[in-house]
């Protein structure tokens, strides 16, 4: 019985519990003598190697785009690359910090998300409201002061 | 329930579980170290908005155009991927136990760091010779504090790699240093994500406008 009770959590549980449920098994042992890091996960050789070719890849198309130009259109070239950085970010993140759902019980990745909500509103906020600053406080020729309010 | 008791025994997810989970935190080390390279994410969110909101006022000086060569930025981005993998293969040296490969690779990331600050200060030298410092524009204020910022983080990461270095040397992979390397890989491969940012948004798209 004592065996089944443990089982349940372990393979669908969230993070938090498995790390809970851990801490209470006698059966892991913690040490520091058998190349255990200290909480953070170490990737394996296959997991680096891929997110640096993922990286190269993602890096040289952007800049091949614009030092190359195959697209006229910067606007489109722009989102694009946009879309790149992104995805390279994701890699990084994946790939070299190893960063998941369960690495510290969940709290990495709720803190990540927090940050990055807050990124978001620190910068589309900061451009929305000094873009609106700058079409409305300065009148740029006497056709325009014409048409104040 | 005798049965079910076997089918949990023969089960392999149960035996699994301990060797592909995460390891559970021994200390709240790692966590407090994330939770710092957010609030550093955040300080380099401001100095983007910063860039944002002022990097297209040139005062009648140079713009993007002008300044950035796109050869020279591309190789500072490969040297900074080259030094993110090779500071990964020191911390999977660093699992095997073998102390002068760790350090081996370290000492490479190392020089790719270094390599990476010697080129952009190279860069830096060069616009403030043709009379674009920072007190030009908004543009190069924002521009250089923004960049600058970022140097400096792999600036001070170079220093604590040497540091660390030192201490492996003279105490070998003790768990202190295991934690003091996880972190600073972790700092490292952040800096890395970060520049993904830079070079995106200040130097690629400077040159589309």
């Amino acid at each position: 019985m004592s065996i089944a009770s443990g089982t349940p959590h372990s393979e669908a549980g969230s993070g938090h519990d498995a790390g809970h449920e851990a801490e209470l098994d006698p059966r892991h042992v913690h040490g520091h003598d058998a190349g255990h890091g200290s909480g953070a996960a170490h990737g394996t050789l296959k997991g680096y190697v891929i997110g640096f070719l993922l990286s190269v890849v993602l890096t040289a198309i952007p800049f091949w785009l614009v030092m190359a130009r195959p697209l006229q259109d910067s606007q489109a070239t722009m989102l694009i690359i946009l879309v790149f950085a992104i995805v390279q970010i994701i890699v990084h993140m994946i790939y070299f910090l190893h960063l998941n759902t369960s690495s510290e019980g969940g709290w990495n990745m709720l803190a990540l998300i927090f940050t990055m909500v807050l990124v978001v509103i620190a910068l589309s906020g900061s451009m929305w409201v000094m873009y609106h600053m700058n079409t409305n406080m300065m009148p740029m020729s006497p056709q325009d002061m014409r048409n104040m309010p | 329930m005798s049965t079910h008791a076997t089918d949990t025994l023969n089960a392999p997810p149960a035996q699994g579980f301990y060797l592909t989970s995460e390891h559970h935190p021994e200390n709240g080390t790692m966590l407090g170290f994330w939770i710092y390279l957010m609030s550093d994410c955040l300080v380099f969110a401001v100095l983007f908005a910063m860039y944002a909101v002022l990097g297209r006022n040139y005062a009648a000086g140079p713009g993007p155009r002008a300044l950035f060569e796109l050869p020279t930025v591309l190789l500072n981005t490969s040297m900074l991927l080259l030094s993110s993998i090779t500071y990964g293969f020191a911390m999977l040296e660093m699992a095997r136990n073998r102390t002068g490969a760790t350090l081996a690779w370290l000492a490479i990331t190392g020089c790719f760091g270094a390599a990476f600050v010697g080129l952009e200060l190279t860069e830096f030298a060069h616009f403030i010779h043709e009379g674009a410092g920072p007190q030009r524009s908004a543009f190069l204020s924002s521009f250089f504090t923004l960049v600058g910022t970022h140097g400096l983080h792999v600036t001070f990461g170079i220093i604590w790699l040497v540091t660390l270095m030192v201490q492996v040397t003279k105490h070998g992979l003790i768990p202190e240093n295991r934690r003091r390397l996880s972190c600073l890989s972790l700092f490292w491969h952040f800096l890395d994500v970060v520049w993904i940012g830079v070079f995106t948004f200040v130097y690629l798209m400077g040159m589309l406008r």
